[in-house]
Parts: C-alpha cells; sequence; structure tokens
C-alpha cells in the first residue's frame, strides 16, 4: 500500500483523490438521500439555489431537484465513464497484443482495423452508433468504447513489439518456455502497465462524450445526466443560468479529478519504477 | 569420444535492413569440445552475438548446419527442441535485462524448474537454495526481488538459472563485460570452477581478448561475419595469423609500471 | 613551477531522491595541473563520473554541492563547451540524431568561437580531419545514426574540442566500444591533448588502460579519494588496499590463465 501513500504524497494526486472520492461518495449517497426518482417533480419551478433549504440547489423548469439529478447524474456519468474505459482498455489490449505477439499478416490486418476506427472522429461515431441502435444505457457505452478503444490498442502492440526483443524475452525462450507461457508470463505483465495509464484519460474523455451524447438528446431519457441537464438549462439560460451552470461545474471537476488522479498516479508509479 | 560436443558449419545469416542485406554471417564454423571452453572474439559488428543467438535457436540462420551431441539441432522443433533446450543454456551481457522486471531470485530460479517438471512444487525450495549455493551466493537471497541485488549477485542468479536444468553448454555472450573488474575476476572463477567440477562446455564469446585467454582452451576470432583464425588458446595469442587477431592482441591494455618520465 | 588549472577543496556531492539522500563525492581534495593528463579510476558507485559532471557543472537539479572548486588557471568560471570540453561515454545518445554531424561541431565553433556560419564549417571539416574520420567531406552531411560507434566518438571529440578547450574531460568515453576501437580512440585523445597542450581528464574503470598514457592516477572508491599519485609510483607501490586490489584485478596476456592445461 505504499502505492497509496506516494499517490497521496502527490498534490496532483491527493487533490485528484479527494474529488474522485467525493464524486463515488455523491453516487453512493443519491439514492439514500433522494430515494425518489430524480426526474419526478418536487416543487415549484425554477427555484433559485439557496432559497428554500429542502431544495438547496433549487428546481429545474419542470420543478425537479437540481441536487438530487446532480448526484444521481454523478453515478451515470461515472459508471458510464469506468465502463466504457474498461471496455475500450480490454478490447485495445486485446487487440493490440494479439497484433503484436502473432505479427505477420494478423498484425497488419488488425492494425488496418485499428486505422480504420482511428480516422472516423470518435465522436461522429458514437453519433452514428448511438442513432441506429436507439439510445439506451449499454448503448451508449459502447458507442464510446468504439472510439477510444485505439489508442490502448497501439500503445499495447508497441509496447509488446519492444518486450518481445529484451532479453528476459530471449532469456525464457532459452529456459523452454511454452510461447503461451511466455505471453502471459513475461510479455503482457509488463506491457500492460503503461497502457493502463491510459485508462483514466479514456475515462475523462468517456465522461465528456456520455455528456455530449446525452446534450445532443441521445443518451438514455429514463437516466438523469449531466449532459441532459445541461441542455435543458440551455432553453432558459438567460433567466436561470444557474441550471447549466451547475451540471457544467460537476463535469469539470470530474474531469479534473480524474486527470489529477492520473498524473499523480503516473508520477507515484515511476517513481517506484526508478528505485527499482 | 573425440567428436566434439557441438559442431556448427557454414552458418550464413542475412539481416534485411532499410532497402539493403546486411550480411551478418558468412559461413562462419566453430566446435567446442566436452567440459571445455571455445572463446569466441571479435570487435563489435562481427557477428558473434548473432552467431551465439543461432547456436541457442534464437535467431534463424538462413544456411548452416549445427550438430548437437548427434542431433540435428536445427532440424528440431516444438516439445523436441524444448526438451534439447534443457541442455544449452545461456547467460547474457546485462544480468537486469536478463530477468523480467518483476521476477525474484527463487522466482527466475524457479522457471527452468517448473518448465521442465524438474522437481516438484515442493522440493523446489531446496533446489533454489543449492543453485544459489552453488554460485556461492547466500540462500537467503532467494526473496530479494532481482533489481534489489548487486550487478555481480545478479549474474551469479543468471548463472545459477543457466545450471538448474544441468546444462552440458553454456553459451556465455558478453557475461563479465558489463560487470565490475574486481567482480569480474570472481565470476570467471567461479564458471571455471563449475567447468572442473561439472564438466560444463562453454562458448564464452567477448571482445576481450586478455578475458577469453584466461579462460578459454581454444580461440575462433571473428571479423566480418567470417571466422578468420582459430586455434588453441596459447598460440593465437602468442603468434596471431590474421591481421584482425594482431589487432586484438595488441589493443590489450597492460599495465604499465614502473613507466618514467 | 607547475600551474593548476583547477583546484577542488573538501569537495562533496549529495544525490537527493525523495527523503532519502546518497552520498557521490565526500570531502574531495585534489587539483588538476594544467596540460597534465588524469586519470579518475573507480568502478560503479565509485563517484568518478559525479566528479566530472561536477568539474563541468552539469550536476543534475537533484545534486547539492558543498565545498569548492576554484579555476586559479582560468582566472573566471569556466564557459561549458568552451574552455571544457566533454566527452560522454554513449556516443549515441550524446550526439543529436536529428542534425548533421558538420552541423553539430560547427554550433560549437560558432557560439565559442564567434565564427560564421562559413567559417565555423571550415572548422568543422578541418576538426573531422584532425579525429581521422574517413572522407570528413562526406560525414560533415551524415548523422549519427550512419557511422559506426567509434567514428561517432570521433566526432563527439571533434565537437567537444571545437571551442579549443582548455580542459578535456572524457567520462568512459570507450565502455562501450570494443577493445581495437578503444585502443584507437585513446590514442587518438593522448594525441590531440599533447598537440593543444589541453589538459585532459580521462574518467575510467580501468586501471591499465589509463597506466597506459596518464600522467596521474586519482584512485575513487565509494564516493573517496583513496589514492592519488603520478601512474608510475601509483602502480609500482599502490598504498591504499582497494588500489592493490584493482590492480590484482586486471587481467592482460600476462596474466596466468584460470584453467589449468589449456590445450598444450
Amino acid at each position: 500500500m505504499s502505492l497509496l501513500r506516494r499517490l497521496l504524497g502527490t498534490p496532483e494526486g491527493a487533490v485528484g483523490t479527494v474529488i474522485l472520492c467525493l464524486l463515488v461518495l455523491a453516487a453512493l449517497l443519491a439514492p439514500v438521500l433522494f430515494p425518489a426518482d430524480p426526474l419526478s417533480i418536487v416543487g415549484p419551478a425554477l427555484v433559485p439555489p439557496f432559497t428554500d433549504p429542502s431544495l438547496p440547489l433549487g428546481t429545474d423548469r419542470l420543478g425537479r431537484d437540481v441536487l438530487a439529478g446532480l448526484m444521481h447524474g454523478a453515478g451515470t456519468s461515472l459508471a458510464v465513464g469506468i465502463a466504457a474505459a474498461a471496455m475500450a482498455m480490454i478490447a485495445g489490449s486485446l487487440v493490440g497484443t494479439l497484433a503484436g505477439l502473432a505479427g505477420g499478416l494478423v498484425d497488419e490486418a488488425l492494425m488496418r482495423v485499428v486505422d480504420a476506427f482511428q480516422i472516423v472522429p470518435s465522436f461522429l461515431l458514437a453519433l452514428a452508433f448511438v442513432s441506429v441502435t436507439g439510445a439506451s444505457l449499454p448503448v451508449v457505452i459502447t458507442a464510446i468504447a468504439l472510439g477510444a478503444w485505439t489508442g490502448p490498442a497501439r500503445l499495447a502492440r508497441a509496447e509488446v513489439l519492444s518486450i518481445r526483443e529484451r532479453d528476459y524475452v530471449a532469456a525464457a525462450r532459452v529456459l523452454g518456455m511454452r510461447p503461451l507461457e511466455i505471453a502471459f508470463r513475461e510479455v503482457l505483465p509488463n506491457a500492460l502497465p503503461p497502457v493502463m495509464a491510459l485508462s483514466s484519460v479514456i475515462v475523462a474523455i468517456s465522461v465528456l462524450t456520455e455528456a455530449a451524447l446525452s446534450f445532443l438528446g441521445l443518451g438514455d431519457p429514463n437516466i438523469v445526466t449531466w449532459g441532459s441537464m445541461i441542455a435543458q438549462g440551455r432553453n432558459v439560460l438567460r433567466s436561470a443560468p444557474f441550471l447549466s451552470i451547475l451540471p457544467g461545474i460537476a463535469l469539470m471537476l470530474t474531469v479534473l479529478g480524474v486527470y489529477l488522479f492520473s498524473e499523480g498516479l503516473a508520477d507515484a508509479l515511476a517513481r517506484r519504477r526508478s528505485r527499482a | 569420444m573425440n567428436a566434439p560436443l557441438l559442431a556448427a558449419s557454414g552458418i550464413s545469416k542475412t539481416f534485411a535492413g532499410k532497402g539493403r542485406r546486411v550480411a551478418a554471417l558468412d559461413k562462419a564454423s566453430i566446435s567446442v569440445a566436452r567440459g571445455q571452453t571455445l572463446g569466441l572474439v571479435g570487435p563489435s559488428g562481427s557477428g558473434k552475438s548473432t552467431l551465439a543467438r543461432i547456436l541457442m535457436r534464437l535467431v534463424e540462420p538462413d544456411a548452416g548446419r549445427i550438430d548437437f551431441d548427434g542431433t540435428d539441432l536445427l532440424a528440431l522443433s516444438g516439445e523436441a527442441l524444448r526438451t534439447t533446450r534443457k541442455r544449452i543454456q545461456m547467460v547474457f551481457q546485462d544480468p537486469l535485462a536478463a530477468f523480467n522486471p518483476r521476477a525474484t531470485v527463487a522466482g527466475a530460479l524457479a522457471d527452468p524448474l517448473r518448465v521442465h517438471g524438474l522437481l516438484g512444487r515442493r522440493q523446489r525450495p531446496a533446489a533454489i537454495a543449492a543453485l544459489l549455493e552453488r554460485v556461492g551466493l547466500d540462500p537467503g537471497l532467494a526473496s530479494r526481488a532481482i533489481h534489489e541485488i548487486s550487478g555481480g549477485q545478479r549474474q551469479r542468479v543468471a548463472i545459477a538459472r543457466a545450471l538448474a536444468t544441468r546444462p552440458d553448454l553454456i553459451v556465455l555472450d558478453e557475461a563479465v563485460s558489463a560487470l565490475d573488474v574486481s567482480v569480474r575476476g570472481r565470476i570467471l572463477e567461479l564458471l571455471v570452477e563449475l567447468q572442473r567440477k561439472e564438466g560444463i562446455a562453454y562458448v564464452f564469446v567477448s571482445h576481450d581478448l586478455a578475458v577469453v585467454r584466461a579462460i578459454a582452451h581454444s580461440i575462433a576470432i571473428m571479423d566480418a561475419g567470417t571466422i578468420v583464425e582459430r586455434g588453441p588458446t596459447p598460440d593465437v595469442v602468442a603468434n596471431p595469423q590474421s591481421a584482425t587477431g594482431r589487432a586484438l592482441v595488441a589493443a590489450v591494455p597492460r599495465l604499465v609500471v614502473g613507466k618514467s618520465d | 613551477m607547475s600551474m593548476q588549472l583547477a583546484t577542488l577543496r573538501d569537495l562533496s556531492v549529495l544525490y537527493r531522491s525523495g527523503s532519502t539522500t546518497r552520498p557521490a563525492l565526500a570531502s574531495v581534495n585534489l587539483d588538476i595541473v594544467a596540460g597534465e593528463r588524469l586519470a579518475i579510476i573507480g568502478e560503479s558507485g565509485s563517484g568518478k563520473s559525479t566528479l566530472a559532471l561536477a568539474l563541468a557543472g552539469l550536476l543534475p537539479d537533484n545534486a547539492e554541492r558543498t565545498g569548492q572548486i576554484a579555476w586559479p588557471g582560468l582566472g573566471r568560471p569556466p564557459v561549458p563547451g568552451g574552455d571544457i570540453g566533454f566527452v560522454f561515454q554513449d556516443p549515441g545518445s550524446s550526439l543529436n540524431p536529428v542534425l548533421r554531424i558538420g552541423e553539430q561541431i560547427a554550433e560549437v565553433a560558432r557560439r565559442h568561437l564567434g565564427l560564421g556560419w562559413r567559417a565555423a564549417h571550415g572548422r568543422a571539416l578541418e576538426l573531422l580531419a584532425r579525429v581521422r574520420i574517413p572522407q570528413p567531406k562526406a560525414a560533415l552531411a551524415a548523422y549519427a545514426h550512419e557511422l559506426s560507434g567509434g567514428q561517432r566518438q570521433r566526432v563527439a571529440i571533434a565537437s567537444a574540442i571545437a571551442a579549443g578547450p582548455r580542459l578535456l574531460i572524457a567520462d568512459e568515453p570507450t565502455s562501450a566500444l570494443d577493445m581495437v576501437v578503444q585502443a584507437e580512440i585513446v590514442a587518438l585523445l593522448d594525441e590531440l591533448v599533447r598537440a593543444d597542450g589541453m589538459t585532459l581528464l580521462f574518467i575510467t574503470h580501468d586501471i591499465a588502460l589509463a597506466s597506459g598514457f596518464a600522467d596521474r592516477l586519482a584512485v575513487f572508491s565509494d564516493a573517496r579519494l583513496v589514492e592519488a599519485g603520478t601512474s608510475a609510483e601509483v602502480l609500482a607501490r599502490p598504498q591504499n588496499a582497494y588500489t592493490r586490489h584493482l590492480i590484482g584485478s586486471h587481467i592482460d596476456l600476462a596474466t596466468p590463465p584460470l584453467i589449468a592445461g589449456a590445450t598444450q
């Protein structure tokens, strides 16, 4: 657990971890504090924030509790971000590792697929996918992952290609290790950590993409998300700007938190490696 | 009885570079006697490391034949090759790079035992301790990570790993070049002692003729992918026939005691 | 009589990483005499490279230096690259991969000698010929990766002496090279410093290599200077146990072989 201590030792790591912990806490407490559907109407419309103690952040155009929406939205944002990133990381690592290990035609073919995905802007890809298949949470997650798996795939391939040529892999072959054992014992454990370092960036991008999709009305309509809150607030931007600003701040804090966390983590990992 | 343990003949290898082909080896032939050391010496780029890697079947030659104790080494593949690998082991130049960065001493030494199913899981710790003792290390080192121990200790662990399968031949590719001078002598002594006790043959690849002279029974000198000279060590060192041989002899730094201005 | 180029008094260097510190040099006192060839001998972790970096003002940020380095021979603080030339161990990484050889050498001459481009290129050509690069004209337009390791080190030397430094520091300049090339590079360094009256600080782990041409040896072990003296003195009558051990560990063609009964 010295890694955790080193992570908290850096200012970035400490701030990022605190922000992420608060977000997770908000997401976990949402169903406890606001057991009702956050899409249900609880009071008069457009109550400004900090005026009604029972509705601390006010209500939106339809009289829905903004605080309840933000807290439930935290869960959606994190869940979608983490799920999409996990999907992208797993798919990317698998494809990249396979390409790097197999080489030759398999490598060529897989990398051309990666190219094909990479030349389409990932947001357009997500947009097209959701419009064709219809908006639901799993579809949104898949749509985001579709545009994000190519980075990990490229990095995993590059790592595998470089590690394949190291002396310790040669040493394993000399010992008589079987190719699969070399792949899983020698190559993968050393190829994946740098790929994992990408995950936080992908989580941040996924959170933003999800918000953008919801903003365009392509999110799951039955779930409250920060993106849809911003979109709905847009109609009353002049009279009640807080309706867009509050979820906007939440979004910004999340991305900032993820980013700082990843910086701190990279620092802590680098220091562990340099000690090695 | 006098058949060599290993005989490689006519080994050629060309690497495809950027639009040009680079000949790394051109019909190189060497042979190693049982329980003896062949020193493979040459300047950098002479092809000695490529030849070493071909002997280990890490690199496939374009042409040539390798006989190892009656088997055609280049004809082996799959399980047969894996089993034969027990008998030919290798020690690399950089002992840090030759181990998985996550490995512990015990883990690294357990690999050969596990891969060849040599001992049951329960007998392994004792076997690992015995291996460490054979290379002059404290068995207590077993639980340490490879990156925590010193360079000299690491190279001893690398030798122990090579010994684990009881090989007949160990190929040492610049195995002492990265070590401090004072550590180098002790590793060379260890190698010689292991050879005397267990009859292991070595192919000792190095650019340093003086070190090779101290440990090798015979020497093959390489330059530009070919063997330019070979023979018993004292002959080659005392009376080198090739230009490369003479250059290597002349290049050895001598302690100049009693130099005065 | 002989003039000191630099004097080191009580020089200590600590490397700090996180909360731990590691001494790299401890209270070193050493004089570098103008025009001499001084070899710094030591094994890994002895502090020999730190000494070179400290002299050249190239210590990394996490190093803490105490003690004094004075430059009586210059009468002013040295200009890195101008008064001190530095040859690193690995010419593959000390040369810029995207600059032509000629540009790299000319850049040094331009900056420190105030030459124009044309004159600086002329100087680069002259230097490449001096370090005996075959076809120096063609080499001007080459990139570092097109040369062999030995030729790259020659280029690095040309670039280090381009500004006509008083002190040339060579930090293990031959340990990435094979023995034949090593002998050539050492002979070249020796010849260059003699011809230009430069002071040479030659850092190496190989006491025999150093003894072949250095005037004086300074032996380092565990961050300390354990022995210094003329090469002849140190080799004939080593005072320190570690020096004796180093000399004893040397293997050359006169060392008795380790194997008994080599074939005939």
